[in-house]
């Protein structure tokens, strides 16, 4: 601090001494001034303070001093844009000095200046700029128009300087011909619709001209707007590359790319029986592989071209494979394209030198490039049959090695070559099984246990193996649980006698004891298929797999076609399309590929598809999933009135079905297959809880005022049954947040410290979402408040019944454990009222079967005092309808885990008894929510 | 953070930084300071923690689209991509791209967040590298530092809005100078030369001689398995030109070129097919594409007119036979064996082998039948030099290293052995100059004068063969008496 402090300080001295320099009669002292500025602001210190001051030097016919003065300006005009105004006469003067140099530096300054006031001030002499005699200042003046552009493109439009800029492109000078199709590309990239550059023969016969005579920069960027022309035919087409392809002998990397863009994008044109064709794929060839030369950057850069390159016309650089063999003093990012290209070419005639390469390059030390040579040797076995066997034998001698990760990548591609040779190479078995000691990967491992599951009856003690891997199942990452899963469940169907406990075991570490909702679908699908019909779930867990294909990593073609016209770009680095990382460019259209046998119109027509496709899909199918899963649920089950397992809280409504699939499922199993546990393990031991609630249930009514009452509390934990620790408590929604509030007494002789609290895992995942603050000792006879905020993202497990809390409290003397129940109107969000709209498709949507009808008797408000007392409780009251007397009361609320529940009551005046119909998707909430009606209604 | 702390406490840690924004926006240097942190009683230091050890050296914002704090995050994304052993020459930062190369401790960063044209940024970048040598000898961040304001004026010229403008340093001397007073007396004017069609010669050169010299240097890249078979080779050459001709001359220069023989239906003499050749671009490339003339106005002074690749099988000129034996946790010895495969006329000049050691070998011992061996520990190889080698001699080098008892764990690389060696008065590839045809209008005799060989005066010399075997025949043999090979 202190030293920034004095730090300040000292700049402050320094400014005021730069002040008086500045203002100094002498031309060397202010020029010397000047050059302390700009020092400190390349340091990064903050003149501003001296705009003025500084401004005042421009007057100068010192060409450095007015350079110095002008870099300034650039710097901190936008911080003084009122101060920037007093620059603009010089500006204007300077665009009219006789010096070519100076008029150019004036105006190119001006636009670098980015104050809405200035800009105003510079058509003017931009104007005259674009027509100046010389072309120094034209060429300066063309970049110009795009920099004024980016600032206030109406601007540009209304004063017509892109008319002036189009003027430019038939200018004498092949320099202000570059610069001004550098500016109008620039400009009409931001504005895709401009038809900015309408490119006809006539200009593009004035850009191939230019090309010739332009410095190298300028070939580029004319290259580049080559590139976005459509030939008219194919004639036109081949004429142009004529006159492209001497670029690909610029000593200039950047133009020979940008030359391969335009000849790759041109060649789609040409019929492929044309001799021109033939030659054009030849003459490609060399300048490609010259770029393997270039700097490291540029190779990289090359490579990652060539890689698209060689994905659309592999023919071009079939016969080069050498050239990409790596080299030891490579850089890394070098030698991994360089591999990846290699396996592309991989062909039956070269693999044997491939393969030799790829060996030599598994033994280097360089662990991301050894994997990927090793994963190389594995792509090049499936892609060419003849070399699968060599490759098999190369990737055994590499296990042999013992190198861990050479061997664990090793073992991941002959998983692959299993697959796709299978019943082949199988006697490597033993070998791999030899390493199972050495995986501590998951890719590895679960590559292993998949090995051993498909070829469990070769082995003979595959049970085993499988056993040692089910020891640490939960430390297991998900891939090698899932494959765990699977593998033993194949070891089953193979040998049923000898594994059934096998497999029962770990059916039930993946459904109970699993936290993850896809190994516990995956358990359960098994566990019901296993116990249904066993000769089925041989046909679907034995099925024969699809083979996979030669080619992995392949870019999908639509993309590929768009990368090919981005050659050279970062689009093409990145092999992204530049959609993908530009911002603002979401709406510009996709470049593509000119068609030559109606490739473009075949491209078109699926994209369109699948945008309609993707906008419709999911209201239509992620419903009817729901009601299928609820129609298997109603039909097989549980009937939907009594309480069924509650849907999790996590992710809606799909897996709140897919989880009352699996909670079904076991009372299923009990009498079909083995001994499942029970699906709500009692691992919690309330020796308590079983009279308690009982007596919560005889209270239930009564007892548990919610909403905007203040329910009273009841006791849950009663002193003698905590060894003088007595709670009361209640639960309360407060502007979103659940709080559960209790009175802590102490009842017994001495004093208690140290509280905690924990929940048991419930229907609804509420959990503690702070400590439980009780921060004082409570000494005997002394009562304590206490509010804990709850959560609803803890754990989620089905009770009995759905409200069910089980709670232990832990203080410096023991642990105690109770359980209460919580008014389901806690989890009623405060965005629970639906749209008209969607309440009525809703209601319509969920079937008949999920609906439940309650009478609310002996409720003696009308209509309206039901609906305000109701949204307290955040039920929302969305329409009211009246028929005969009767009214209808449409009502909506949202569970915290956003499962919806929609409600119809109906009250008749005079009557006192209430009918109400429930419809959700999870119908086993209805008994809460009529519960919690009458509940509210009653009090 | 304490990982990059760390990373630059070692000494001598100077980095430095060129930022381009936009295709072409921003220039930035970055400069890390040299370590005060390694002396924690320095409170300074403590006070300003990381920031102060990098700042940027020189910056040029060209377009104003990239947040110029976005350079901020390059340092710690180089350092993250560098721990995990991913380098790679584009790193991003939200929508931010940045572009970098290394040049000795600088670095120069381009940054953009549009899709740019990638490789105009680096051939750009390499072309600013190349440029500020040429005005400050050495570009580094003493030469940036004391030359601010002609590098601001550079920066200036050689790009615009992102677009790369007049990069030809020769040009660029004419109107920007480091004598900036100089320019006030002239009243600089701009070089029509900037917007001609030759953008890369002044008018009005005048020389009392004219010359011009042509160097024909060609490298020679083998590769050779551990089986002593050449798995590839090629022949890189270029030739280069130093003109010291007045006026704008027109050249022609005519090479034993069988694509040209065969188009003009000679078949006479030897003749050699280049597989690809790249060109200054003062060459008129669509004349060479018609009908392979060379024809050009040559840039004054040293430039490399052309190179080219050729894709024959080359045999190496010195052959190397090696035998490393290593007995573990005692010794290593090396047994290298030199052969020059070449006319006995000839003689390979400054040969040098240098062979890979383990890191931790110690107290080496060297017996040489010529030359002399040097152990280069921090390289960890032996470099044994043989001033000049004769065609048709076999030489022998051997060597003795101590192993310590204790072995070191660490998976050690597989280095080749390589040959550097230069052979005057040859060509391996048979390319010869057959003409250089001078005419300028005003009619002088000019003399192009031919080097295949050495300059006189003997400390430079220009044809240079450049020869790399990368042998993988490194055997290490376990101790007794198994040899794995």
């Amino acid at each position: 601090m202190m030293c920034d402090f004095l730090f300040s300080l000292v700049c402050t001295g320094e400014i005021f001494e730069l002040k008086a320099e500045l203002n100094s009669d002498k031309k060397e002292k202010k020029k010397e001034a000047v050059k302390k500025v700009i020092a400190s602001m390349t340091v990064g210190k903050d003149v501003s303070a001296l705009f003025p001051d500084v401004v005042n030097c421009m007057q100068t016919d010192n060409l450095e001093l007015k350079k110095l003065v002008y870099l300034y300006l650039m710097n901190y005009a936008k911080s003084q844009p009122d101060m920037a105004i007093m620059a603009v006469n010089t500006f204007v003067k300077d665009c009219e000095d006789p010096n070519p140099l100076i008029r150019a530096l004036a105006v190119r300054t001006m636009g670098c200046i980015r104050v809405d006031k200035i800009t105003e001030y510079l058509c003017e002499p931009l104007r005259k700029c674009l027509k100046d005699e010389d072309p120094y200042v034209r060429k300066t003046a063309a970049v110009c128009v795009a920099k004024l552009h980016d600032i206030n493109a109406q601007l540009v439009e209304d004063q017509g300087f892109l008319d002036t800029l189009k003027d430019l492109i038939s200018d004498s000078n092949p320099m202000v011909v570059a610069n001004a199709v550098a500016a109008l590309s620039e400009i009409a990239e931001s504005h895709p619709n401009s038809n900015l550059l309408d490119l006809n023969p006539q200009t593009i016969n004035k850009l191939l001209t230019a090309l010739n005579e332009c410095t190298e920069w300028g070939q580029i960027f004319i290259l580049d707007c080559l590139a976005n022309y459509t030939p008219r035919d194919d004639r036109e087409s081949q004429s142009i590359c004529e006159r492209v392809t001497p670029r690909l002998s610029h000593a200039n990397s950047a133009v020979v790319l940008s030359a391969v863009k335009v000849l790759m994008k041109f060649m789609e044109m040409l019929p492929k029986d044309l001799d021109y064709y033939g030659t054009l794929l030849k003459k490609l060839a060399p300048p490609l592989v010259t770029l393997l030369s270039a700097e490291p950057e540029l190779q990289y850069v090359a490579l990652r071209n060539i890689n698209l390159i060689v994905q659309r016309r592999p023919e071009i650089l079939k016969h080069e494979m050498k050239v990409f063999f790596v080299k030891y003093n490579d850089p890394i990012y070098v030698k991994l394209e360089k591999l990846d290209i290699m396996i592309r070419l991989a062909s039956q005639a070269n693999i044997a030198q491939v393969l030799a390469e790829l060996k030599e390059y598994a033994t280097e030390v360089d662990v991301d490039f050894v994997r990927k040579a090793v994963r190389a040797i594995g792509r090049c076995a499936i892609k060419v049959e003849q070399s699968a066997e060599r490759c098999v034998s190369t990737l055994l001698d590499l296990i042999q090695t013992k190198v861990n990760y050479v061997v664990q990548e090793a073992i991941v591609v002959i998983k692959d070559i299993f697959r796709k040779y299978p019943n082949k190479y199988e006697s490597v078995i033993a070998t791999l099984c030899e390493n199972l000691d050495s995986l501590d990967e998951p890719e590895a491992r679960a590559a292993m246990i998949w090995i051993v599951g498909e070829y469990a009856e070769r082995i003979d003690n595959a049970d085993e193996l499988l056993e040692s891997f089910l020891e640490g199942f939960h430390d297991e990452s998900t891939q090698v649980q899932l494959q765990l899963l699977t593998a033993i469940v194949k070891l089953f169907l193979k040998k049923p006698t000898e594994t059934q406990e096998l497999v029962q075991q770990v059916l039930s570490l993946a459904t109970q004891d699993s936290d993850n909702p896809d190994l516990r679908d995956r358990g359960y699908i098994y566990w019901r298929l296993l116990s249904t019909d066993p000769v089925a779930a041989k046909e679907v867990v034995l099925a024969e797999k699809p083979l996979i294909s030669e080619e992995t990593d392949l870019i999908e073609p639509t993309l590929l076609e768009e990368l090919i016209c981005h050659i050279g770009t970062l689009a093409s680095v990145y092999h992204k399309p530049p959609s993908a990382f530009v911002e603002g460019s979401r709406g510009v259209q996709h470049k593509r590929l000119p068609g030559s046998a109606g490739s473009g119109e075949s491209v078109e027509s699926p994209d369109t598809g699948s945008a309609a496709g993707v906008s419709e899909a999911p209201p239509a199918v992620i419903p009817s999933q729901g009601d299928l899963l609820g129609d298997l649920l109603n039909l097989d089950l549980t009937p939907p009135t009594t309480t069924g397992p509650p849907p999790p809280a996590s992710s809606g409504m799909q897996m709140g079905a897919m989880d009352l699939l699996g909670g079904g499922l076991d009372s299923l199993m009990g009498t079909g297959f083995g001994a499942p546990p029970a699906a709500m393990p009692a691992s919690f031991n309330v020796p308590v809880s079983g009279g308690l609630d009982d007596l919560f249930d005889l209270g239930g009514g009564v007892g548990m005022p919610m909403g905007v009452f203040n329910p009273p509390k009841t006791v849950w934990l009663p002193a003698m049954k905590a060894k003088g620790l007595e709670i009361s408590g209640t639960f309360v929604r407060r502007a979103g947040v659940i709080q559960m509030e209790m009175t802590l007494t102490n009842k017994a002789m001495s004093v208690m410290t140290d509280f905690a609290i924990q929940f048991n895992r419930n229907s609804f995942g509420l959990a503690p979402a702070g400590p439980l603050q009780v921060l004082t000792p409570l000494s005997p006879n002394q009562s304590i408040e206490a509010a804990l905020p709850l959560s609803t993202v803890g754990p989620v497990m089905k009770m009995e019944p759905l409200n069910n809390l089980q709670v232990a409290v832990k203080n410096n003397i023991d642990v105690f454990y109770f359980s209460c129940q919580y008014p389901i109107s806690m989890l009623f969000a405060e965005d629970g009222k639906m749209e008209r709209q969607v309440f009525l498709a809703t209601w319509k949507d969920i079937p008949n079967d999920n609906e439940s009808q309650f009478q609310i008797k002996d409720c003696h408000l009308n209509s309206d005092a039901a609906s305000n007392k109701l949204q307290g409780s955040n039920i929302f009251t969305i329409a009211k309808r009246t028929v005969e007397g009767q009214d209808m009361l449409y009502q909506s609320m949202k569970l915290t885990n956003g499962i919806w529940v929609l409600a119809e009551l109906r009250v008749q005046a005079g009557n006192p008894n209430y009918t109400i119909s429930l419809k959700c998707r999870a119908p086993e909430v209805s008994q809460c929510v009529f519960q919690n009606y009458e509940m509210v209604l009653k009090n | 953070q304490k990982l990059v702390k760390a990373k630059m406490i070692s000494p001598n840690c100077l980095f430095c930084h060129i930022i381009r924004q936009r295709s072409q926006r921003h220039l930035i240097y970055y400069h890390i300071r040299e370590i005060k942190a390694a002396n924690p009683h320095n409170r300074e230091a403590r006070t300003y923690g990381i920031r102060n050890f990098f700042f940027v050296l020189i910056c040029r914002n060209y377009k104003g689209d990239v947040d110029m704090a976005e350079i901020d995050h390059f340092l710690p994304l180089l350092m993250q991509h560098e721990e995990e052993g991913l380098l790679c020459p584009v790193l991003s930062h939200g929508n931010v791209h940045f572009m970098w190369i290394k040049h000795s401790n600088l670095y120069l960063v381009a940054t953009t967040n549009k899709n740019s044209n990638a490789s105009l940024v680096y051939s750009f970048l390499y072309k600013l590298v190349e440029v500020f040598t040429e005005y400050f000898k050495e570009l580094e961040e003493e030469s940036i530092q004391d030359n601010f304001v002609v590098v601001y004026e550079l920066l200036d010229e050689l790009m615009d809005f992102g677009f790369p403008q007049t990069t030809d340093s020769k040009i660029l001397q004419e109107y920007i100078t480091q004598q900036g007073t100089k320019l006030e007396v002239a009243k600089s004017k701009v070089p029509t030369t900037v917007t001609n069609a030759v953008s890369w010669r002044s008018e009005g050169i005048k020389y009392k001689k004219n010359e011009v010299f042509i160097d024909v240097i060609e490298s020679i890249n083998v590769l050779v398995n551990a089986n002593g078979n050449v798995m590839s080779s090629d022949i890189v050459g270029s030739i280069k030109l130093k003109t010291m001709l007045s006026g704008m001359p027109e050249l022609r220069l005519g090479l034993n070129d069988r694509v040209l023989f065969a188009l003009t239906g000679r078949d006479k003499g030897k003749t050699v097919v280049m597989e690809d050749v790249k060109f200054h671009q003062c060459v008129r490339l669509s004349r060479f594409e018609s009908d392979r003339t060379i024809s050009f106005i040559p840039p004054d002074g040293e430039s490399e007119l052309m190179s080219y690749r050729i894709n024959t099988h080359v045999k190496p000129l010195i052959w190397i036979e090696s035998v490393i034996e290593k007995f573990s946790h005692s010794r290593v010895e090396i047994m290298v064996k030199a052969k020059g495969q070449f006319k006995k006329q000839s003689v390979a000049n400054n040969v040098e082998v240098r062979v890979p050691v383990p890191s931790d070998a110690d107290s080496p011992k060297f017996k040489t039948s010529t030359g002399t061996a040097k152990y280069v520990p921090e390289k960890n190889m032996v470099v044994w030099t043989i001033k000049s080698f004769p065609g048709g001699k076999e030489f022998l080098m051997r060597a003795h290293f101590g192993l310590p008892s204790v072995e070191n764990n660490e998976l050690e690389g597989k280095p080749p052995i390589t040959v550097k060696f230069e052979i005057p008065y040859f060509t391996v590839s048979g390319i010869q100059v057959r003409y250089m045809k001078i005419i300028e209008k005003s009619g002088y005799q000019a003399l192009p004068w031919v080097r295949y060989i050495t300059q006189s005066g003997g400390t430079l010399i220009r044809l240079q063969y450049n020869m790399t075997y990368c042998f993988r025949n490194v055997f290490y043999l376990s101790k007794g008496s198994d040899v794995e090979m």
